[in-house]
């Protein structure tokens, strides 16, 4: 029972991590109706610079999360208004290579510029974990849910009541009609990145204080998951990316425990396919009836 | 994909309210299309209500109604675009509520699209036969192989797509790309496309939008002429009030999804209701 | 007079053959002049088989018009079974040519097989839900593949999964072990083999797409309400084109694996499939010439930048961008179009006078 409820809380706090990126990707699903497939490596990017301002400069951890987050809202702004906005009328292929591309992109330059050698994330959250009643939970976990459910509202309320935030979802609904309305359009999606890509950031620390093998490539598998869980919650919705990326971090780490470590991607995404097969919007979209 | 409406009532026969519009000649026959109390909610609004009509066998009916009546969404629900929430169509005395839209057209409902819709990526010739393809019957067996039913076949079918692309006189234009003709054209290859499929009854949803006086005098003609030579019934939605009472033998009147009035052109004219809800406006401007 | 005359599509077919037949035959005689460099001849096998798998995932993404970020699952089912067919077959049938041509049957048989069990469920999603599915079901074939264990002994072949708890008889070998993959493949496919079966794929692509099963699915492709409504069964039409993209891709991954001394799952993985679609992007939807050269191009590019060493998959990385910047710029696009629109109204200008 204990070391069920233990897998629980992991899995938690995994789907929390899952859900931060999946967040990144929904919001820029939601309002730019692409899949950025050079997310996960943002996210890489990020843990990164954190490791780089922790490890070798010495910098405070917040200011290292501070310093990736920054840095992050920059190289997503910037590769916004580089690759994907003069892409805006193309077909929507065009735009997801272009989207691989800057994936490669980013993790060759990684490469180039940080090597393949594995890097050892520092544990910037502390070491000794929590323990009551025979369960243990690392501060990195607490942390990571927090973070996770800090973040989520933070969002809600953002889209929910601001300026800003209202223009996205009119974005989100019709382009033309927002521009209409006054809204600039290209902001909108501007800011849509650099929010994406500062959680990426958060995110890349967050799950390198989990599991803190360091590679160019650490991004893409997790960048890969994340995505499934937005399209498991409702790809374009807030609330469908926290819950998509909760069940599946929970799913993953069940599958691992009880079932098969090897077979737990595998897992993982049969359990997307029976969603999308019952519910084809995932489990919080909108389904929308096609104008005849 | 449309699935059956797990909801749907079994059918019932009650007669239908009122066949009255069905020209004389073709009474005596079975009616190609009968609705009986057929409508649909969406989201527990109800776009259509009660919704009974009956089409002769050689009939040229016209639907017409204020812009949101429902119009569009009557040709949806006969097609099974959608599916309805009450009711039965009857098409031909067989009931279709366990057909798909593929199905209904099999069974002799073709149709044409508010919104053209073409296969635009393709040429005039080739739209013209997918419409043919229930005419033909080789698979894909026989195609990649090319073996002699595949070439028999498509001689058949290509004969056969001018000689319809030859009613609006556009064979010529046979190996242009569909999406890059005027738009007249274009609505005049979707009929064309939906008499491909040898339909007992065709829908056409507003085939004179877009068109100048002479080029839609011209399709009345040729609605008329299709009829003729196909011996088909025909069903238009329109707002173009000369070519619906110029050509229409049956009219239907629909305001907020509910029928407020079915008759002649004269009688359609002359009723207060419709001059209300519909002609009134018309004859302020 | 006008029956006779070659409509477009059958001219731009033609063209294909005779591309393909061409680069042949040249490299063919390069190769037998001692004028084609050693990592080039390793090429060629490999070559064929992307542009198989090009050709095959512009069946899916050009004329069909559904995204397929898992083709890459359908190669390594075929290249799985074609190895596990050519050891298992390696006594029966000694014949070299006709063990790989079966295995290359029997690699599409399967992968057909794996097209119709991951069809049905994927095909009735649209646009990006049925992308991110079929990106789900490569995972998924790869974890599977990842935990077989096949072996073979007087008895025949035996398989386990996740362990490997396979206890064959006395001269038995395994074949399949895990994440280990197949290694000591006999290196059975050939330039020649490769050039049929990209011969092969062309002309079931061809044929498919100019009859009525072909515009049946191009119709679904440029609208799917239309086609339902002149009687098109959609799920069919939409498993036809699938499946056979899936078989073709299955004979491909078996002309591949048996070119290979080991293969393992983990090489057919998500960015496998995403440099098949990118093959198919650059070369252009639904124009198989493109899709030839762009894989074979591609292929053989980063060879050419091992000058560049470690910048090579970043100079890759850039010219991807740069080719879509390009090719999506609404000036250049333009300009192309009026140059093509100039040339293609003087000749029918020309064509005019001498009638």
């Amino acid at each position: 029972m204990l070391a069920f409820l233990n897998h629980v809380i992991n899995g938690i706090s995994l789907g929390s991590v899952y859900a931060i990126i999946a967040l990144g990707y929904t919001m820029v699903y939601g309002i730019a109706k692409m899949l950025n497939f050079a997310h996960g490596d943002v996210i890489m990017v990020g843990a990164y610079i954190c490791f780089f301002a922790v490890a070798s400069y010495g910098l405070h951890p917040i200011l290292g999360v501070l310093l990736a987050m920054l840095v992050c809202t920059i190289l997503g702004m910037v590769i916004e208004r580089l690759a994907y906005k003069p892409l805006r009328q193309a077909p929507s292929l065009a735009v997801l290579i272009t989207a691989i591309g800057m994936s490669y992109f980013l993790q060759n330059s990684a490469q180039l510029m940080w090597g393949t050698n594995q890097k050892m994330f520092p544990a910037i959250f502390g070491k000794t974990p929590f323990s009551f009643g025979g369960i243990t939970i690392s501060v990195t976990t607490v942390v990571t849910i927090i973070a996770c459910v800090v973040i989520m509202l933070a969002l809600t309320w953002f889209t929910g009541n601001t300026k800003m935030g209202k223009a996205m979802r009119a974005c989100s609904e019709d382009k033309a009609a927002a521009q209409l309305m006054g809204i600039n359009v290209n902001t909108t999606i501007s800011i849509t990145f650099a929010i994406g890509s500062a959680l990426a950031a958060v995110a890349g620390v967050l799950l390198c204080s989990a599991y803190p093998n360091l590679v160019p490539t650490t991004g893409s598998m997790p960048g890969i998951k994340a995505f499934t869980a937005a399209v498991f919650g409702g790809i374009g919705s807030i609330p469908g990316a926290l819950l998509g990326g909760v069940l599946l971090g929970v799913i993953e780490i069940m599958a691992k425990a009880y079932i098969s470590t090897q077979l737990s991607d595998a897992i993982v995404f049969a359990v997307l396919i029976i969603v999308l097969l019952v519910k084809p919007t995932g489990l919080l979209g909108k389904k929308i009836r096609e104008k005849v | 994909m449309s699935k059956v409406n797990q909801n749907y009532p079994k059918p019932k026969l009650v007669p239908v309210p009122s066949t009255n519009i069905i020209p004389d000649r073709d009474i005596g026959q079975r009616p190609i299309l009968e609705c009986r109390h057929l409508g649909i909610d969406f989201g527990g609004l109800s776009a259509v209500a009660d919704f009974n009509m009956a089409i002769g066998r050689t009939e040229i009916a016209g639907l017409i109604g204020p812009n949101g009546a429902g119009k569009t969404t009557v040709f949806n629900l006969l097609t099974k675009v959608y599916q309805p929430t009450r009711g039965t169509i009857l098409l031909d005395g067989h009931d279709t509520h366990d057909m798909d839209t593929a199905h209904v057209n099999r069974a002799g409902i073709a149709r044409t699209f508010q919104n053209i819709r073409l296969f635009e990526k393709m040429s005039v010739l080739d739209n013209v036969l997918v419409g043919l393809h229930n005419e033909m019957n080789n698979g894909m067996f026989s195609s990649v192989l090319r073996l002699p039913r595949h070439w028999i076949q498509e001689k058949r079918a290509r004969q056969k797509a001018l000689e319809l692309l030859s009613i609006f006189d556009m064979q010529d234009m046979a190996d242009h790309q569909a999406g890059s003709l005027p738009y007249g054209a274009q609505r005049r290859l979707e009929i064309v496309r939906a008499l491909a499929t040898n339909p007992k009854l065709l829908l056409l949803d507003e085939p004179a939008a877009g068109m100048n006086p002479s080029e839609t005098a011209e399709l009345m003609e040729n609605i008329r002429k299709i009829r003729d030579t196909f011996q088909i019934a025909i069903m238009l939605i329109e707002h173009d009030m000369n070519l619906v009472m110029g050509v229409c033998e049956g009219i239907c009147v629909l305001n907020f999804g509910k029928i407020i009035a079915k008759g002649t052109p004269e009688d359609i004219q002359g009723n207060p209701a419709v001059i209300e809800a519909y002609l009134g406006k018309k004859k302020e401007d | 007079m006008k029956k006779l005359r070659m409509s477009k599509a059958t001219g731009i077919n033609f063209l294909t053959y005779a591309l393909v037949i061409i680069a042949f035959v040249v490299l063919q005689v390069m190769g037998n002049q001692g004028m084609l460099s050693s990592t080039l001849k390793g090429q060629l096998v490999p070559i064929c088989a992307y542009v198989v798998m090009a050709l095959s995932l512009n069946l899916t993404v050009g004329i069909l018009g559904e995204l397929s970020l898992g083709h890459a699952g359908f190669m390594s089912v075929g290249a799985f079974a074609g190895a596990v067919a050519n050891v298992a077959l390696s006594v029966s049938v000694p014949d070299t040519g006709l063990r790989l041509a079966l295995s290359m049957i029997i690699a599409a048989i399967f992968a057909a097989i794996a097209g119709v069990l991951i069809g049905i469920p994927v095909l009735r999603l649209n646009g990006d839900y049925l992308a991110i599915v079929t990106l789900a079901f490569g995972e998924i074939i790869k974890s599977i593949i990842n935990n077989t264990y096949i072996g073979m002994d007087v008895d025949g072949l035996h398989a386990s999964f996740v362990q490997n708890t396979l206890k064959l008889e006395a001269g038995g070998r395994m074949i399949l072990n895990g994440p280990m993959g197949i290694p000591g493949i006999q290196k059975t496919s050939t330039f020649v083999a490769g050039f049929v079966l990209v011969m092969v794929a062309l002309v079931i692509i061809f044929n498919l797409v100019g009859s009525r099963s072909g515009r049946a699915i191009m119709a679904l492709r440029d609208n799917r309400i239309a086609a339902e409504s002149v009687g098109i069964n959609v799920t069919k039409y939409k498993m036809m084109a699938f499946v056979t993209s899936a078989a073709l891709a299955g004979a491909a991954g078996a002309l591949f694996a048996q070119g290979q001394n080991t293969i393992v799952a983990s090489k057919f993985d998500f960015n496998t499939s995403i440099l098949i679609l990118v093959f198919v992007v650059l070369g252009g939807l639904g124009r198989m010439w493109g899709s030839i050269i762009a894989a074979a191009a591609l292929t053989v590019l980063p060879e050419m930048l091992r000058e560049f060493a470690d910048y090579r998959m970043l100079v890759y990385a850039i010219v991807l961008i740069l080719v879509m910047l390009i090719t999506n710029n609404p000036a250049i696009k333009n300009f192309f179009e009026s140059t093509m629109g100039r040339i293609k109204s003087g000749k029918k200008a020309k064509g005019g006078a001498e009638a």
